[in-house]
Formats: structure tokens, sequence, C-alpha cells
């Protein structure tokens, strides 16, 4: 009977491996032949259903809440790591908000966005609102790799660089940060995927209008609201 | 500059502080307003009703959540063990060069991906199974979603499982083998239950997950709010997250009916919070031996 257990492991991740490669290949068969250059022109039409203002808003809004997210979060890291005294109460809870946020939904985030920052901030759906719930959202992804990295530097650095006569600041930016790079970078990364891929936090925050964003306080429709706007139409 | 750290730090408890405060500053009145048993209990969801009382009803909409969520553990659960186990204990290397960034990757696929193939593919393959034996509208139904979801959760369950089956002291499985069990035996028996905890919270995460998703549900799921029975599952549901997603957008401000689907925000969020609140649990009984 063992055995038979044995092939249904192997059962499974074949499972896995095919649900994916069927659902890429499917997404890539279906979609290429209707990539043209058309899709690509500046003006949003009926007639030509052009991606590229919702292309241009994406960019914009990675790059946004990319600013506003990485400093905060690579800086809660620091203290974490090289500040606070493990295991403090301090500690504890912002480990334990962090977790609540990796946990809530990207539709209570949506929810939230609407509320605070679109209507109580009076920022109405705008890129703003939408990055600044998007950045609280990534918050987490970034705070944990970049906790990670950090720990995974040998405290000999720290040490050496603290015998030739660095303070803490100096050994943190110096010394610390270079190495923790590549890291720090990995999880940006994913948090890039994630901006991309959001639709239930921005429908309710950057509003769904197709056009050239101008500025902070324009409304938007990225990639993916537009590919969810065009299939539920 | 220690404080400029500090500070930093701080920003994700205020961020939940604010999340918890603004949504139950909007919601709790709301609820109040239409009468708690009502709205958690009512089975009508009639937000513009013009000639009748308009009624506030969401027990359809947590029953859809909880449905769907439940399909969606039974069919993504196992097959997400096995392949946990098959990746850690039973896989050639090779094979799992291949595979670890295969699932990685598709934790990584957009929820509106997924929506779009349930729509394109598993929507129409559904109707074309069941349509006409029973008389069906359309291929998006509780089931279309469930499947859908199960297999969403999958990359969350096989890399959390992943990791704690291999967390699994080597002892535990070289006893097992000295004392005579084959390789399959001590997996199966000694390795996987002494992973119990993490595989738990591996669901759990799962759980979270699927009861959480909005777009992919609200592409697949039909979004009728009759209240369904769990037998009903080729007819079309409502969960909380879409009921939240298809009506925010033509509330009028300020008004009861955006007030309740506030309200629905606050009951999917003590849901959430729940649920994280056993997934820590058990990820603290994991770290104490």
């Amino acid at each position: 009977m063992d055995w038979a257990r044995f092939l249904l492991t192997w059962a499974a991740g074949i499972f896995t491996l095919f649900m994916l490669i069927y659902m890429v290949g499917f997404i890539l068969i279906r979609g290429i032949p209707h990539i043209k250059p058309s899709l690509f022109s500046p003006a949003y039409t009926v007639d030509n259903q052009s991606l590229f203002p919702a292309l241009v808003t994406t960019l914009i809004m990675v790059v946004t809440t990319l600013v506003i997210a990485v400093p905060f979060g690579v800086f809660t890291a620091i203290y974490l790591v090289e500040y606070s005294k493990r295991g403090s109460r301090l500690v504890q809870v912002i480990r334990m908000t962090t977790e609540t946020l990796a946990g809530i939904p990207s539709i209570v985030f949506g929810l939230f966005g609407y509320i605070f920052f679109a209507n109580l901030l009076g920022w109405r759906r705008s890129i703003l609102a939408g990055c600044s719930t998007l950045a609280i959202m990534i918050l987490p992804l970034i705070i944990r790799t970049t906790e990670e990295s950090l720990k995974s530097i040998p405290d000999s650095y720290r040490e050496g660089s603290f015998s030739l006569g660095a303070g803490r600041l100096r050994t943190v930016f110096r010394v610390i940060l270079p190495s923790a790079m590549p890291g720090i970078f990995a999880g940006i990364i994913l948090a890039v995927g994630r901006i991309v891929g959001e639709t239930a936090a921005l429908v309710y925050t950057v509003g769904n209008v197709i056009k050239m964003p101008d500025g902070l306080f324009s409304q938007g429709r990225t990639l993916a609201l537009h590919v969810y706007q065009l299939a539920v139409e | 500059m220690r404080a400029a750290f500090f500070m930093a730090a701080l920003a994700s408890i205020i961020s939940v502080a604010l999340i918890c405060v603004f949504l139950l500053y909007q919601g709790l009145p709301t609820i109040f307003e239409i009468g708690p048993f009502k709205f958690l209990m009512g089975r009508l969801w009639r937000p513009t009703a013009q000639h009748s009382e308009p009624t506030f009803g969401i027990l359809p909409m947590i029953l859809g959540s909880i449905y769907v969520t439940g399909g969606a553990i039974a069919l993504g659960v196992p097959i997400g063990l096995l392949t946990a186990v098959f990746m850690a204990r039973v896989c050639p290397k090779p094979v799992y060069r291949f595979l670890k960034p295969a699932v990685n990757l598709m934790a990584g696929v957009p929820s509106v991906i997924y929506g779009f193939f349930g729509m394109m593919f598993l929507a129409p393959m559904i109707f074309d199974l069941f349509g006409e034996r029973f008389d069906m509208v359309s291929g998006s139904t509780m089931l279309a979603a469930s499947v859908l979801l199960g297999i969403m959760i999958l990359p969350t369950v096989i890399s959390i499982a992943e990791t704690n089956i291999r967390a699994v002291p080597q002892e535990l499985y070289e006893g097992a083998v000295a004392l005579g069990a084959s390789h399959e035996r001590a997996v199966f028996k000694v390795v996987l239950p002494a992973a119990r905890s993490g595989v738990m919270a591996a669901i759990v995460l799962g759980v979270g997950r699927a009861i959480g998703e909005t777009m992919a549900v609200r592409m697949v799921a039909g979004n009728q709010t009759a209240m369904r029975m769990p037998y009903e599952f080729l007819k079309g549901v409502r969960t909380m997250t879409t009921n939240i997603v298809m009506e925010m957008n033509y509330v009028e401000y300020g008004s009861l009916h955006e007030g309740a689907l506030i309200a629905t925000g606050v009951v999917l969020f003590v849901f959430i919070l729940l649920i994280n609140l056993l997934f820590s649990t058990l990820n603290k009984g994991r770290e104490k031996p």
C-alpha cells in the first residue's frame, strides 16, 4: 500500500506542474496572436482599446509605491535586526502587526484605502491614494525579506567594523547594507510582482478611468485592472 | 538616526491600528443601525429595493465564503500536501530544481490571471460537463470558484508544508528506517505526523488566502445573492469579498448601502484575524518542541 501512496505523491507533483504549464500555455496561446502595434498606441479609443495608458500608469504606480514603502520597510528591518533588543515587547508587537498585515486580504486594504486615503484625506480616487494603499500592503514583504538578508550577514562583519572604530550607523550603511543588497533587491522584485498584479486593492482607490495620467492626483487604471475590466464587461 | 529607524518601525503598527480603527469606525455604526442579528443572519440582500424597505442580510455571503473555501480546501489541501511530501522526501533532485521555481512562479501569478483562466477555461468546461443535464444557465458556479481557489492555494500550502516537513529532524526518519520501516512507511508514518502542526499551519494559511480572494472568485462564481445549500454547488454563489467589489462601484457616498459593504469588510476582517490568530498559535506550538 505504501508504494501506492508514493505514486500519489508523484501524481500530485505532476498535477501541480501540469496546472501551471497548462494555465500559462492557455494564456499565451490565446493572448499572443492579439499583440499588435496598435495595442501600444498612445490614445485609448473605443475602436482601438490600447493598453498603453494602462502600461504607463502601472509603471508610475510601481515607482511611487516603492518610493513610499521601501524606506519604511528597510528601516524597520534595520531597527529590528541592528538596534532593538531581541525579544523585547516592542519587537514582539512589530512582528505581530507585520504578520497581521501580511494576512489581510487585498480587498480589505482596498476598503481602507477608499475610506482613509480617498475620502478622509480627500485625495479622491487617485494614483497617490492607490500607491499609499499598496505601500501598506507590500510593507510586510519588504520587512521580512530585508530582515532575513540582514540576519544572514555574519556577526564578524559587524565586529570587524566596530573594532576599526566605526559607529553603529556607519556600520549599518557602509558594511551591512551593501552586503545585504542582493536580498533586499530580491524582496523588492517580489514586491513589484505584487504591485503589478494587484487589482482588488486598487479598484476603489485609483479609480478605473483609462487615460494618460497627468500627475499623482489623476485617476488611472493599471494593467491588471484593465484585464479585469475588459473581462467582466 | 536611531530615532529615524524607530519611527519607521512604528509604521506597521500604525497601519494596522489605522485599518482597524477606520474599518470599525465606518462599519460598526452601520451594523448597529441595521441590527447585528438582521445583518449577520439576514437571508435577503436587497440594498437598493425601491418599492419595499431595503434589506441588508449577509448570511448568504458568509455561507458562500465558507462553502467556496471549504471546496477549495477539499481540493487544494490533499494535492498540496502530497506535492509537498513529494518535493521534500520523494522527488529526485533534477525534478526538484524544476518544480520549486514552478511553485514559486505559481504563487506570483496575479489573481486576475487565475480569474481569466477560470472564466475562459474552467467555467465553460463545467458548463459543457453538467450544463444540459442540470439545466444550468452558465458555468460560473460555486464549483468553478472552489476548483479555481483550490488551484490558487496550492503554492501557499505546498511551500509552508514543504518547509515544515523538511524541518523534521533527520533522526526520526533514520530511526524509523533502522527499525525496519521502508522509506515510504517512514515518510508517511513518522515524518508526516511529526510535522503535524506545521502542516496544520499550511492549511490555515490556505484557508486565509481562499477566504480573502476577491477578483478570481468574482470572475467565476456567478455572484447571485440567493441563499445556497452546500449541495447546490452547480449554482452561482456570492462571497463576502465579491459582495464588496461588485457593489462598491455604484453606491452613493455616505449611504447605508456603502456602510453595509464596509461592514461586510469588517466581518471578513474578523474572520481573517481569527485565522491569523490560529496560524500564529500553531506556529508557536511548533517552535517549542
